[in-house]
């Protein structure tokens, strides 16, 4: 008899210790997945908060700028004149192309505010820092192709051919394979002070060569220590920056000529077609307008309707009715109120497409429900005991529920409103339904101008080929999470910190 | 009066109960019936109360005194599905008349829990409550001094008065209860209900909060639910048995607790039932 019991506890131990293992391996594997996703979103997010710029000397020329219209001047041409007076070797015109191809379009934005600040600058030499194009940025932060440069260990001889048949490259001793001495293999690029060439294959045991930068015809042989090979991980092909422009970036950047900065831009612009102008301002923006309305509508709705629903209104099959309604409407799909939205507030009403308050309206009925069902709960959580003390030193019931039971359940309440913000915050489908998923350049100026959202704008730059949308994906990502976690850590705090026990 | 009509009805009021040699009828109720949706919870009950006086109803659970006591103030229209017949009048008026604003009643008839349940804000606040939705302090001097006063009725004054500002939540219970007494007197009432007050208070507490209802007394007519026989023999005049949703015995507690006219009185009593 014992020994059956004591079988008996031993399978209940057991039983109890393989559920807590259960419930360990559910919460690592959760925990697992979320940091999973937190890092790669990091990883992928960090490079778009800062960018890089190159420091120019640009003379402003009078002649290019209008000192009654400041704005419109050609800011343009004076940096990239700047820019390519730099580079004098370069002459022919694909040269040149790719040359300005390293800066933004929007480079010169930043001469213009300089001139309009101060237009005593006109006629001077200013250094102003130019944005670099998206390209070239993605190459500074080794994100285009992995770059390796490798030291010379051996003296290299350089011999030029006749007409314009390029370079032969040889080591010391000419009877091996110089492809062997040298350590260079075809693709890779070999570079000196004072130019650059481009193994371009094998014959005889030389290499042949071809010129990225002309060298000094003087130069024929390099020690050791004097030249470097430079190979990229991916071929210049399927590259957006070619040897060249890669080669031009290395030297300013050993120059000290590249400025890392944090990227201020991308909090304080709109979206742009250029990658390295894109920013999250106009998103941002229009998300607290239309979260503003949603909760400035959804709020004294919801409180008002919970509070009827839960104090006021009689007990029977209309408001059991209306009550399973509410709970119906919490789970229908968000995309049904985009469509809703579509065919009353734009259709019918004919309210401005693309407009927060649209937006905001779409949201204030998507959370209504939740709020309303928070509120009923909070209000129920409060002892009914207050309300009889209340009502027995002859308070009415709507002083009773206003000086007494809603103070109490504004806590419960406010946890429940900020957490449906939190999710009216991260809406997406409603709002494509009403045409916030358009590419909108300006910052929103109020309730009815055209806007995008903060999810919106992740999911229209996510679908966009250019590789630095990526990082401002998740860039933009972040932001959200960030605006989130923090919408939570108030819910909670409010929680914790009103928490009352009867 | 109504005359008694149900077979289990035997409402007995003494010819002259002494408590009642000086006083008048402050309650009255006739022929009252309480439904809970289907549940009949008061069955034709006729039943005086005096005014000075303390009248206590014991019976045992369910027997639907505290149900009765509830409906002197109207406290059950708050419960969905409760409907009351019949006749309560309270100084010759009528409480279920449509006319009369329930609210005032309220006032006038004031109630105090079985579980202390002060407001959860300052003491101050708890008692100053009722005064200023009544518009009874002109001022807030005028408004200090009902909080005073009614503190001091309830005998809490001396131990609260340096800590006003705090919350009454944080007194201990039986103190809680004094305050919840203290802010059913602060809207000068004239009938103070109570629903086994002390059920939820040890001794000490208790001995107190009984000794505060003798003194209310002289001033209020108070009407106490108990399950403890002793409490009903300590404090009050008068006694009235429930059982099964109708009154079986009602008069002078000392005659009550020695010779009870029912069986069913004096089997209670002894606890052989209940």
């Amino acid at each position: 008899m014992t020994e059956v019991r004591n079988e008996l506890v031993a399978k209940r131990y057991a039983a109890e210790r393989r559920f807590r293992f259960y419930g360990a391996a559910a919460l690592t594997l959760t925990a697992l997945f979320l940091a999973v996703l937190l890092i790669d979103v990091i990883n992928k997010g960090l490079p778009a908060f800062h960018e890089h710029s190159v420091d120019i000397e640009v003379k402003v020329d009078a002649a290019d700028i209008d000192p009654s219209n400041l704005p419109g001047g050609n800011y343009d041409k004076l940096v990239k004149e700047a820019f390519r007076a730099e580079f004098p070797s370069v002459t022919d015109r694909t040269g040149k192309k790719a040359l300005t191809a390293l800066l933004s379009t929007g480079g010169a934005d930043r001469l213009r505010e300089m001139v309009i600040a101060d237009p005593a600058i006109i006629g001077k030499q200013v250094t102003v820092p130019v944005l670099l194009s998206a390209d070239a940025d993605l190459f500074l932060k080794s994100m285009s192709s992995d770059v390796t440069s490798v030291e010379g260990k051996a003296t290299l001889h350089i011999a030029r051919l006749e007409g314009d048949e390029g370079y032969v490259l040889t080591g010391d001793s000419t009877g091996e394979e110089a492809e062997k001495q040298l350590g260079i293999a075809p693709g890779e690029l070999v570079r000196f002070a004072g130019g650059a060439l481009r193994v371009t294959g094998v014959q005889n045991g030389y290499l042949k060569a071809e010129v990225v930068f002309a060298p000094d015809p003087a130069i024929t042989a390099l020690s050791p220590g004097q030249w470097s090979v430079l190979s990229f991980a991916i071929p210049e092909s399927s590259r957006r920056i070619s040897d060249q422009q890669a080669l031009w970036l290395e030297q300013l950047k050993q120059d000290g000529r590249i400025e890392n900065s944090f990227a201020w831009r991308f909090f304080e612009s709109g979206d742009s077609r250029e990658p390295e102008l894109a920013g999250i301002r106009g998103a941002l923006v229009g998300s607290l307008l239309t979260v503003a309305v949603a909760i400035l509508l959804a709020l004294p709705l919801g409180i008002a309707a919970a509070v009827y629903l839960e104090q006021f209104a009689p007990k029977n099959h209309w408001t059991d009715l209306i009550e399973v309604n509410i709970n119906n409407l919490a789970a229908v799909p968000s995309i049904i109120f985009g469509l809703l939205g579509l065919a009353v507030f734009l259709n019918f009403f004919g309210l401005p497409r693309s407009a927060p308050v649209v937006g905001g309206l779409v949201l204030a009925l998507l959370v209504l429900p939740t709020i309303i069902i928070a509120s009923r709960a909070a209000l129920k959580a409060v002892p009914p005991s207050i309300t009889e003390a209340a009502l027995g030193v002859g308070a009415s019931k709507q002083q009773a529920v206003f000086q007494h039971v809603l103070p109490l359940a504004l806590p419960g309440i406010m946890t429940g409103t900020i957490l449906g913000l939190a999710r009216a915050f991260g809406e997406t489908a409603p709002l494509l339904m009403i045409g916030m998923v358009a590419f909108i350049a300006d910052i929103p100026q109020g309730f009815t101008s055209a806007a995008t959202v903060l999810p919106v704008q992740v999911f229209l730059w996510s679908d966009l080929p250019e590789l630095a949308f990526r990082a401002k994906t998740a860039a933009a990502i972040m932001v959200l999470l960030v605006v989130l976690f923090a919408l939570n850590a108030v819910a909670i705090y409010l929680r914790k910190r009103f928490e009352r026990r009867w | 009066m109504n005359a008694p009509t149900a077979p289990f009805q035997t409402y007995i009021t003494p010819p002259h109960p002494r408590a009642l040699s000086n006083g008048k009828f402050k309650i009255t109720a006739s022929g009252v019936d309480v439904h809970y949706g289907e549940k009949h919870a008061i069955k034709n009950l006729s039943i005086d109360i005096p005014d000075r006086a303390v009248s206590a109803f014991i019976g045992p659970s369910g027997c639907g005194k505290s149900t009765f006591l509830r409906a002197i103030n109207r406290m059950n229209d708050t419960i969905p599905g409760c409907r009351v017949t019949g006749d309560i009048e309270v100084d010759k008026h009528d409480i279920y008349d449509p006319k009369i604003d329930v609210v005032q009643l309220r006032a006038k008839v004031g109630m105090v829990f079985q579980k202390p349940n002060p407001f959860p804000k300052s003491i101050y606040e708890n008692v100053a409550y009722g005064p200023r939705i009544h518009g009874l302090a002109k001022d807030k001097t005028e408004l200090d001094q009902i909080v005073e006063q009614s503190l001091r009725k309830a005998g809490l004054w001396e131990e609260v008065k340096d800590r006003l500002a705090q919350p009454g939540t944080g007194l201990s219970g039986g103190q809680q209860q004094r305050l919840c007494i203290a802010r059913a007197i602060a809207v000068n009432p004239e009938v103070i209900l109570m629903d086994e007050p002390c059920s939820a208070l040890d001794p000490i507490a208790t001995a107190k909060i009984e000794e505060l209802i003798d003194e209310l007394r002289q001033n209020y007519c108070i009407v106490i639910v108990t399950h403890s026989m002793q409490q009903a023999a300590r404090v009050s005049q008068l006694t009235a048995f429930f059982h099964l949703g109708t009154l079986v015995e009602y008069g002078d507690t000392d005659e009550m607790f020695t010779a009870p006219q029912e069986k069913r009185t004096q089997d209670y009593i002894t606890g052989r039932f209940g």
